[in-house]
């Protein structure tokens, strides 16, 4: 498969799995999906992760299914809202993160967070996982269905070669 | 005015409109004047009570939203104003109550003093902005600014105090609230 069309079938499988509402601040390691999500008129930008991710809270209490696309370095700016907020408030969505600084192999501001990412998911006991391939249908569907049943945030984390 | 004061002109006119008020004293002080399922209150994650709005406001465009922000809150994420102006939902009303102060956290002084929120919201393209500085000019602003269209942004400049908390805290738990509002939304549980 070629990279848009990778990017293509994931954003199928979003819309199957039942998610209906798209906002987040970009990544290169996404651009394919956001490009398909623009050109399906389905993506609202927004100017920082805290921000999207109370977009996404708005969009979830008006009966959507959100999801919001952000980059490992926002994870840090949306802490407070994912704990005072999203947890708190039994507030779901599906976080899209990519994960810059995988293995030590990046620029120098993403080695931090990239190392400590996936133990930082465990400590806000965010369920996550971190699909190999891009045809990446099943662990969709397994968000989709762990944010029902257990109402809270779950993130998949999307690996630099995952859209490539 | 104090901000009581400003949030009981205001409530009578809400009717089924979903609002989503900020965190601290402009919470308890609206829930101390007026509670409905239709109200939502946030206990914490200061600034985002405008974002909140700004994703009920697109999702149901039918449904009108007010958003309860404070001076400390809006200055915490101004990017909202440019966003929301950006996206500009003509149902979502955004009241500033400005009392240039952290008021729950003792009173430290913020920079609205220097800073017009409300000329932020104009330069930032809110199709509406007004100010009111007395109760006569909130209670004659008020039906205007809610009638439509928006986004419209209202500044209502309170004075600080009385001292203590102007409001009971919330009873609901979090998770209530977040049911109750998806209730009045006709969102299935």
């Amino acid at each position: 498969m070629g990279r848009g069309e990778v990017a293509v079938r994931f954003v199928d499988g979003l819309l199957a799995a039942g998610f209906d509402f798209f906002t987040g601040v970009p990544c290169s390691l996404v651009k394919d999906v956001l490009a398909e999500l623009e050109a399906r008129g389905l993506y609202f930008g927004e100017t920082r992760e805290d921000a999207a991710l109370g977009v996404a809270a708005g969009a979830y209490l008006a009966g959507r299914l959100p999801v919001v696309v952000m980059q490992n370095s926002g994870l840090g700016v949306s802490l407070n809202a994912l704990g005072s907020l999203h947890l708190l408030y039994e507030i779901p969505c599906l976080l899209l993160v990519t994960w810059r600084g995988f293995e030590g192999r990046d620029a120098p501001e993403h080695l931090v967070m990239g190392e400590v990412m996936p133990r930082l998911l465990d400590l806000f006991d965010l369920p996550h996982r971190a699909p190999l391939s891009g045809d990446a249908i099943g662990d969709v569907e397994w968000a989709a269905a762990t944010i029902r049943a257990r109402r809270k945030p779950v993130c998949l984390v999307v690996r630099p070669d995952l859209f490539a | 005015m104090t901000m009581r004061d400003a949030i009981t002109i205001v409530a009578p006119h809400l009717g089924d409109r979903i609002c989503i008020h900020a965190n601290g004293y402009l919470s308890r002080a609206a829930f101390g004047v007026r509670d409905a399922e239709t109200c939502f209150y946030m206990i914490g994650s200061m600034g985002l009570a405008s974002s909140i709005g700004l994703g009920i406001a697109l999702a149901r465009p039918e449904r009108g939203v007010v958003v309860f922000d404070g001076d400390g809150n809006v200055l915490m994420n101004l990017g909202t104003l440019a966003r929301v102006a950006s996206a500009a939902p003509a149902n979502f009303v955004h009241l500033c109550f400005d009392n240039r102060a952290h008021a729950s956290t003792g009173a430290q002084p913020t920079i609205s003093d220097r800073v017009r929120l409300d000329d932020v919201a104009r330069a930032a393209g809110y199709r509406r902005v007004g100010r009111a500085e007395t109760p006569a000019a909130l209670a004659r602003e008020i039906p205007a600014v809610l009638a439509g269209p928006g986004p419209a942004f209202l500044l209502v400049r309170i004075e600080l105090g009385p001292d203590g908390p102007p409001g009971p805290r919330i009873t609901h738990t979090p998770p209530e609230m977040t049911a109750r509002l998806r209730r009045a939304l006709g969102v299935a549980p």
